[in-house]
């Protein structure tokens, strides 16, 4: 079968010349775009754990005795969801203090108040106003701050951008999927009197269309190792140059195996495209011949 | 071999090219196919080759009624047929060696028997010079013989060929028309569209003379096959 590629002259034709420069392309845009969505996807992930799986319990300096942070713990402990509690030392409260107010002012008599960690049971979303309210009735002035505030919103916007990201990869696979079918289409416009030759040769179509098939999948997959080598190095890089960011609320930015599984997915699927592309074009231009 | 009954032909919603078309081309026959240009010749030959499908009438060849043999079958049957076309469609990225091996290729034939067996031939045509050449850098002519090699390598039961000799001196005609009569020796059934009345007087076979898309047969010189 591969001795037989040579059968259509594909290698001087000039229509196909651009196609693994389109499929490269698209290659790398579409890896890009569905790396970056993984990434999107992996970060809100664990902001959304990070919410769900925490509570700080506050109680008021003037509140704060070691009974009424006992009396907390205990409710705490046999409340639904809850699987860990823990009443933070007051030195590791000053501790958390000192970034943003200096030690000068800390580790004077500042007022600062009790603090209980709450740790929850994974999914389990505890309505934090309704256990401040019952909170609240052993301990007046108690709160409690679940995260979601200010996290809820940056939640939002981490699930749009990431269906803006697959729409967009979405996009770009239709853009590679048109590109391709007209790059075959043309060069089969410019092989019909071949195709008409070898047709009354008397070569079954499947061998005519697997020809071209076969063309195809050798042009694509020129283009759409390159694309993915390409779009690998760009994410490596970035890899590399965002190791140092150690910021609490983001994933490390390092390259998962859904990554790279992603870089594999989108140029198999380009040739396929292309394959695909070509044979049911070649196998309807046949089929009108008698 | 072939018969034709009562075959009509029209392109679209034209005239009608060919009517009442009804002959019988014996196995091993040689025929002659003229009429003056634009009476039919081409399309009474892509009907034999199967190339078109009549649009009334029926179309036997090689004990297959065309209208009601399926598709899948078709490549079979085309297989057994050389054609010469009259705009020889050589392919030309291909060298001319490789434009001959084409029909092997598509035949499956295993490729170290093919190259040999396609360079003696070429060679047998005139062309042992120019092997690898491209069909746009041959001459008119050279480019008709490479045709007629594609045409015959396979040893086709039955060779069609459109005006073979149109393009070469009359040497030369004379000895593609031996090629043809060998191979018509060793069983091959032909049909030859020619306007050189020299050649069809010079080898006397019987004639197909299409006037008006009508066909009417004449008897050759020599004892022809049986014609209806
Ligand atoms: N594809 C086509 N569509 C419409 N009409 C056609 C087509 N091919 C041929 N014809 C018409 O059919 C008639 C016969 O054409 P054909 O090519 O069979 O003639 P011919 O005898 O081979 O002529 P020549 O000697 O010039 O090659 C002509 O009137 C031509 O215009
Ligand atoms: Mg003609």
């Amino acid at each position: 079968m591969l001795g037989r590629r040579t059968d259509l002259p594909f290698e001087r034709d000039q229509s196909t010349r651009f196609l693994p420069w389109i499929v490269a392309l698209m290659v790398f845009l579409g890896g890009l775009m569905f790396a970056a969505a993984l990434i999107v996807a992996d970060t809100v992930d664990s902001w959304d754990s990070t919410l769900t799986g925490r509570m700080t319990v506050q109680i008021p300096q003037a509140a704060a005795t070691e009974a009424s942070i006992a009396t907390l713990t205990g409710k705490l402990e046999v409340t639904p969801g809850v699987t860990g509690v823990r009443p933070v030392p007051e030195a590791e409260a000053r501790a958390l203090l000192i970034p943003w107010l200096g030690e000068a002012v800390v580790n004077t008599d500042l007022p600062v108040p009790a603090l209980i960690d709450v740790e929850l049971a994974a999914g389990v979303r505890t309505d934090a106003a309704s256990l401040a309210a019952s909170l609240s009735q052993l301990v007046p002035g108690v709160t409690v701050d679940n995260h979601r505030a200010w996290l809820g919103a940056l939640i939002n916007l981490g699930r749009t951008a990431e269906i803006l990201a697959f729409v967009i990869l979405a996009m770009i696979a239709a853009a590679a999927v048109l590109a391709v079918i007209f790059t075959t289409r043309s060069g089969l416009a410019v092989h019909a009197a071949i195709i008409e030759l070898l047709h009354q040769m008397g070569a079954q179509d499947r061998y005519i269309a697997s020809q071209f098939q076969f063309q195809a999948m050798m042009l694509a997959l020129r283009g759409g190792i390159a694309g993915a080598a390409a779009a690998a190095v760009v994410l490596i890089v970035f890899a590399w140059v965002g190791r140092g960011i150690d910021a609490a609320f983001l994933p490390p930015l390092t390259l998962s195996l859904g990554d790279w599984t992603a870089l594999l997915i989108v140029p198999a699927a380009a040739v396929a495209i292309a394959m695909l592309t070509a044979r049911l074009t070649v196998l309807r231009a046949l089929a009108r011949m008698p | 071999m072939l018969r034709f009954e009562n075959v009509g032909m029209r392109y679209g919603i034209g005239p009608e090219v060919l009517r009442d078309i009804s002959f019988t081309l014996a196995p091993g026959s040689f025929h002659f196919l003229t009429g003056s240009s634009g009476a039919g010749k081409t399309t009474l030959l892509k009907l034999m080759y199967l190339a078109l499908r009549p649009t009334r009438g029926l179309v036997h060849l090689f004990d297959n009624d065309i209208s009601v043999t399926p598709r899948s079958e078709l490549p079979a049957l085309r297989r057994r047929i050389g054609v010469v076309f009259q705009d020889f469609r050589l392919i030309d990225h291909l060298t001319a060696v490789e434009n001959v091996a084409l029909p092997l290729r598509v035949n499956g034939v295993r490729h170290g028997e093919i190259d040999t067996h396609v360079r003696e031939l070429l060679s047998w045509v005139g062309l042992g010079e120019r092997l690898d050449a491209r069909p746009s850098t041959l001459s008119g002519g050279q480019q008709q013989r490479v045709a007629i090699a594609r045409a015959v390598i396979n040893r086709p039961r039955l060779l069609l060929a459109d005006e073979p000799t149109g393009n070469v001196d009359d040497h030369i005609a004379v000895r593609l028309m031996h090629l043809f009569e060998e191979l018509n020796k060793a069983g091959t059934t032909i049909v030859i569209a020619t306007h050189n009345n020299v050649l069809i007087e010079e080898f006397g076979h019987p004639v197909l003379q299409l006037d008006d898309g009508e066909l009417t047969v004449r008897r050759g010189r020599q004892p022809a096959a049986e014609v209806v």
